[in-house]
């Protein structure tokens, strides 16, 4: 008796979508497991990690902080995934959106303009487009991998802001320490509930997802890179350009991930530092996925990977475990996420009575 | 009678209550931690949590403790510490300079609540920081490795050139050569502050170089226990360690370290602000205070050594020995200390050069 796997003739579209619910579902019930295993209450392990970090008015602008970024990027991401165009450098591109954005920031510390802020936001989209614009040309220059150059490229940019940060943009004030200036308040963003974090970052994200749902679902180019994306060869018999796929799949990438560079560095943190961003360029592949690469799904996945992070703060606060509870739940979630992806496309077979 | 006892009894409360020593308030205080990596089992954040560890044990009772660790030192920061406070918090502590801004945000929204920042240079009314000396245990560990050095070369494995670093290269170099004039110290910038590869690496350029005294600024144990495994090929090559005691890492070769003790300092002033008598702080603390202290010393130090260590010590502790003391020298040749004068706080904390001796020069901004 054997156990095979084989394609199914028609994958389910049902459960396509539904399989990112299957997948935080046996997440939730693994991590009951797992909180039982630690010798924790399972129902007051899941009050604290997932339930907590809604609890109130500041968490939840919180949650919708955190998930800003996430969803900038992400969404920017699944247009070049779609299109196979493979950019893992977003958070290098989001370093140098902040850089781009930032830098304005500090060369006009008087400026009284309300233009500055969605000068920034320009700045920061083209930092981030030239930043992917390097490894789109050298592959379609040179044919080579895009998700190592763009990968690559991610340390070069965090180098950049460290020298900078050290030299030349530090501080003059600020005893040697790396850090520039803090911004001027013309270059903040507004918050848009008071007394909480969440500030117009949040609107641009919003606006970016409806953007991005636009391109894909209604517009020509955007088929033309679904076509590419899925069939290589149908996309070439039709006509549409391959090296204008990978163009437009890594620049949209750039974008979005600058301006989400530029939401941080202008947003909650104020200057530019070493520590812009706890990894949101890797952590948006993850929410690209989960979300489908549909830009409502990244919305919702966007939200889910803020309350993981979240959670595993509240968790060490409060049932005194270690921080790494919250990779487990990532992990778990894209675990179950693409298990469920493979039975989707794939299903058992019991193979009776042959050898 | 059940009255009579049940007064009896209240007053004795009454008067228990009104005696200082059942001052405290019946409900613990609760301090929070904040911590820029996991706690692990050797390194800056570890040696933060043994104080925490110290002070909830010599407040036991009084006060309950929580932490979060790996918190990032952007944007999450600031919601950590308030959610701290928000969950029952009267002091936070937050134990790395990226927290500072943070910090201070959070301070002024919760005035009724007291922060304390580790090694930066905002305070507030209800903020404080402190930090240590951590370069009068370096002078020392120059001491010993330029009385034991053979090839008159030390290497230094640090992680980003910031005044706290450079204070401890510098004070390095200077208690080495002032045992052995001849003396140069190589550094090499790993540009992180955990890298266990790269310093490892570091460590092995350096003792292909020469370098026989090894010590390093970064988190982790890999120098120490680089030179341990180099240590069979080479019997006079020696390291210091930074930090933690991190001698089960280097039993032949860690000659010593300068530890980090943070314990006295919590217990201090969370009781001040329990007893309502806390009035700012801005502690800056060394050995006098008990903040930084010499591991133990391997039994590889020749007893003249030990002594001599011992009674620089007692010197520095008695505050009639500085590290910076003049002359300082520029690496360049510039005087920067006059003899007869020691270098003050505001210039040590703005220290952004090598002292002569260094052989390396300062990556240029």
């Amino acid at each position: 008796m054997w156990l095979r796997i084989e394609p199914r003739p028609e994958p389910s579209r049902l459960m396509r979508y539904l399989s990112p619910l299957l997948a935080v579902a046996l997440m939730l019930i693994c991590g009951m497991v797992l909180f039982k295993v630690l010798g924790k209450s399972p129902v007051e392990g899941f009050k604290v990690f997932f339930l907590q970090p809604m609890a109130d008015r500041y968490s939840v602008a919180e949650l919708f902080l955190k998930a800003t970024p996430l969803m900038l990027c992400a969404v920017g991401l699944s247009v070049g995934f779609r299109g196979n165009v493979w950019n893992i450098g977003a958070e290098g591109q989001l370093l140098v959106g902040a850089l781009a954005g930032g830098g304005l920031a500090l060369h006009f510390p008087n400026s009284q303009s309300p233009f500055l802020l969605p000068a920034m936001f320009m700045a920061g989209a083209l930092g981030g487009m030239l930043w992917a614009a390097i490894p789109a040309w050298l592959r379609t220059r040179f044919n080579a991998n895009e998700i190592l150059t763009s990968l690559m490229l991610v340390y070069v940019a965090e180098l950049m802001v460290s020298w900078l940060v050290h030299g030349p943009w530090k501080d003059p004030d600020g005893f040697n320490f790396p850090q520039t200036r803090m911004f001027q308040s013309k270059a903040i963003l507004p918050v848009l509930v008071e007394g909480t974090r969440v500030n117009a970052a949040l609107v641009v994200a919003l606006g970016a997802l409806v953007v991005g749902w636009i391109f894909m679902n209604r517009s020509f180019l955007g088929y033309q890179m679904k076509v590419s994306g899925q069939a290589e060869r149908a996309g070439r018999y039709a006509g549409f350009s391959a090296r204008r796929t990978v163009w437009l799949g890594m620049l949209i990438g750039g974008c979005c991930a600058g301006l989400a560079g530029v939401s941080e560095v202008a947003g909650p943190i104020g200057q530019i530092t070493e520590h812009i961003s706890p990894g949101y360029g890797f952590a948006a592949m993850i929410v690209a996925f989960v979300g489908r690469l549909e830009p409502v799904g990244i919305f919702f996945a966007s939200l889910l990977m803020a309350l993981l992070y979240m959670g595993g703060e509240q968790a060490q606060q409060y049932l005194g475990l270690p921080y790494s509870i919250s990779k487990v739940f990532q992990g778990l979630l894209l675990f179950f996420l693409l298990g469920s992806d493979v039975f989707i496309h794939f299903r058992l077979r019991l193979d009776r009575g042959r050898k | 009678m059940q009255r009579l006892k049940s007064s009896i009894t209240l007053l004795g409360l009454g008067l228990l209550a009104a005696s200082p020593l059942a001052a405290a308030d019946p409900a613990p205080t609760q301090v929070g931690f904040v911590y820029v990596s996991p706690v692990g089992d050797a390194g800056w954040t570890y040696q933060h949590d043994q104080g925490r560890k110290e002070m909830e044990k010599a407040l036991a009772g009084k006060v309950t403790t929580k932490f979060v660790e790996n918190v990032p030192e952007g944007a999450d920061a600031e919601r950590v510490v308030r959610q701290m406070i928000t969950g029952g918090a009267k002091i936070v502590f937050t134990t790395s300079f990226g927290y500072m801004n943070a910090t201070e945000k959070v301070a002024v929204a919760f005035p009724n609540n007291f922060f304390f920042h580790a090694t930066g240079y905002k305070t507030g009314k209800n903020m404080g920081i402190y930090n240590a000396r951590f370069y009068e245990g370096r002078y020392l560990c120059g001491v010993i490795a330029g009385k034991m050095t053979k090839s008159h070369i030390a290497g230094y494995v640090a992680a980003f050139p910031i005044p706290e670093v450079l204070q401890g290269i510098n004070a390095f170099t200077e208690g080495m050569r002032s045992v052995d004039p001849k003396a140069e110290v190589r550094v090499i910038w790993v540009n992180s502050w955990f890298d266990p590869g790269k310093e490892r690496e570091a460590a092995l350029t350096l003792i292909s170089q020469g370098a026989d005294m090894i010590t390093h600024h970064t988190d982790s144990t890999a120098v120490v226990q680089a030179v341990e495994e180099k240590h069979k090929e080479n019997a006079n090559l020696y390291s210091f360690s930074y930090h933690s005691d991190m001698s089960k890492y280097g039993p032949k070769s860690c000659l010593t370290g300068t530890t980090h003790l943070w314990g006295d300092f919590y217990t201090r002033v969370v009781k001040e602000v329990m007893a309502g008598t806390w009035k700012g702080t801005n502690v800056w603390g060394g050995m006098k205070d008990g903040m930084i202290k010499l591991a133990p010393l391997n039994a590889a130090v020749p007893a003249p050594v030990k002594t001599l260590v011992v009674k620089l010590e007692k010197e520095i502790i008695a505050g009639k020995l500085h590290p910076f003391d003049g002359p300082v020298i520029a690496q360049d040749g510039k005087e920067l200390v006059p003899k007869g004068k020691s270098m003050t706080d505001a210039e040590l904390g703005g220290m952004n050069y090598y002292v002569k001796g260094v052989a390396s020069t300062l990556p240029k901004n």
